[in-house]
């Protein structure tokens, strides 16, 4: 069977307000990853768009957005997995066109969460746990993730500095990247002094929402060595769970989605971490970066604050990760997020990141998660 | 009393677990059993999808468990604005048996460390509402 390549990719700048609606917002991507394509609208097969619905205003956006980007009458549909929807929509646009069912498949991840009243915004953030026996006691997200960055530095020694340095590393990459939302740099000094919100996280261990979009099209092999110079073959796709409940976590100091779906995406694309040249990481949270260090293997486990502290995951190191400033800086549109991910390792493989391009990147890794580790995501991407 | 006032903002009223709340104001915290294959559950579940049967026991959890994480809270969400800060924690009680909720505020935050011994005590809230939380466990020890 025929394999599935990448052809374009795009993003809108990320903000936290746009001041333009969300078929506009989808408009800004889709222009950016049909551009230079040998392709129009009309041989688009399908489109699948990715967004957290609670943040929307309009309801079933993706019938209103293939109308705006005059994508009908192909089909349309939405699909959810919170934070890593764009991931899911990306693999199932593979699975769409590995069927036969088609050749070429537009995937559009967009959040407007302006669009909401902090006050609503904060209403929907009490409902993302379980609803009976956890959220009554005011679980949010960033405290979910503030447990396992306490579990991780109760076991293995990590620290608050470590964390630090990871924002340090993603603000130096943010402040280059055009797109972010935040492109200031920030100090060791500014982070570690910045207000505490759910310890041992602070305002700047944590990512802002953001309005955004971003758009992949994906295509079959043959169609994509036509219209474009240089495909982006995916090669390697994991999908996993883990509890909604925080009492059902087995592992504190992992995400066992995360685990779980690179595992079998390095088992699909028959490599293994060492093979990674580039990777964008889900750092939803500073500590979220470090564990998926770890869950993707490129530490070992405990070890996910050394490879910070050495420098490693900068783009001379070992292993570069968020080279483009991270949801940390970029900000987070959750339908959108998964796709900017796969737009900066699509840029770097094809090395047109000229602000910070890793050398010779052949093989890139993206790596995104829904909720506070309830979904992960894993896909491997080769030039 | 059903799960409408279990914690302190409930966004669901139904349930088949509401029993829950019955002892949890008899002074028990309760999880479920499986009667058909054994399988314990905390959360309670009232249905075991492992063999398909709906005959579920409750069984009380009893003595004291570990610290497994926590965070201190300094923004809540809407309902919460009020109650911040609070410290959120998972206590684990043995046999993979977890239990998420709150430390009593009588917990000095310098004196949390992981690891540490904690006893599960039902408490009532204001406003005819009902939780349970975490207390030090050579401290209040209704369960022995």
């Amino acid at each position: 069977m025929e394999d599935v390549a990448i052809v374009g990719v795009g993003q809108s700048v990320f903000s936290r307000k746009c001041g333009i609606s969300i078929r506009e917002l989808c408009f800004e991507a889709f222009k950016e990853a049909m551009d230079g394509l040998d392709i129009t609208n009309s041989d688009i097969d399908a489109s699948i768009v990715c967004s957290a619905p609670e943040y929307d205003k309009q309801r079933t956006p993706s019938g209103l957005i293939s109308e705006y980007l005059e994508l009908t009458p192909k089909p349309a549909f939405c699909v959810e997995t919170v934070c890593s929807s764009n991931s899911t929509g990306i693999r199932v646009a593979w699975s769409l066109i590995k069927s036969g069912l088609h050749k070429v498949v537009a995937v559009i991840g967009f959040q407007k969460m302006s669009e909401l009243s902090s006050r609503e915004a904060a209403e929907r953030m009490s409902r993302g746990g379980d609803i009976i026996w956890e959220s009554p006691f005011g679980l949010t997200m960033p405290a979910g993730y503030a447990m396992h960055a306490r579990a991780h530095m109760a076991k293995y020694g990590t620290t608050e500095e470590h964390l630090a340095k990871v924002r340090l590393k993603n603000s130096h990459y943010g402040a280059m990247n055009p797109k972010a939302t935040y492109r200031k740099e920030l100090s060791l000094e500014d982070i570690l002094s910045s207000e505490v919100i759910t310890s041992p996280l602070k305002k700047f261990d944590c990512c802002a929402n953001a309005d955004g979009s971003s758009c992949v099209i994906v295509a079959i092999g043959d169609i994509a060595k036509r219209v474009t110079k240089i495909p982006i073959w995916i090669i390697g796709l994991g999908a996993a769970t883990d509890t909604m409940t925080m009492a059902g976590r087995e592992t504190l100091t992992g995400l066992r989605c995360a685990q779980e779906a690179a595992k079998q995406a390095y088992g699909m694309a028959g490599m293994g971490p060492e093979d990674i040249d580039v990777a964008e990481v889900h750092d939803c949270f500073t500590i979220s970066e470090i564990l998926a260090y770890e869950d993707l293997g490129f530490a070992r486990p405990g070890d996910g604050a050394k490879l910070i502290e050495e420098g490693e995951t900068y783009v001379e190191g070992r292993i570069p990760v968020n080279v483009d400033g991270g949801l940390l800086s970029k900000g987070h549109p959750i339908g959108a997020t998964g796709g900017s991910q796969i737009r900066t390792i699509v840029r770097q493989l094809k090395a047109e990141a000229t602000e910070a391009q890793v050398k010779d990147a052949e093989i890139g890794l993206v790596h995104n998660i829904g909720g506070v580790g309830q979904y992960g995501n894993v896909t491997i991407l080769r030039r | 009393m059903g799960i409408e006032h279990f914690g302190t903002v409930s966004f669901t009223s139904e349930t088949k677990a509401a029993g829950f709340v019955t002892f949890l104001e008899q002074g028990k915290v309760m999880a479920t059993r499986c009667r058909k294959c054994g399988a314990s559950c905390f959360p309670p579940k009232m249905d075991c999808p492992k063999c398909f049967s709906s005959d579920v026991e409750w069984f009380e959890i009893k003595g004291s468990g570990k610290l497994a994480t926590y965070t201190v809270v300094n923004y809540g969400p809407t309902g919460f604005e009020d109650d911040a800060p609070y410290i959120l924690a998972l206590v684990a009680f043995g046999d993979g048996l977890q239990v998420f909720g709150r430390l009593s505020r009588d917990i000095e935050e310098g004196d949390i460390k992981v690891g540490m011994e904690l006893s599960l005590v039902p408490i009532k809230l204001p406003k005819d509402r009902i939780a349970y939380e975490f207390q030090t466990a050579h401290g209040n020890t209704p369960h022995g």
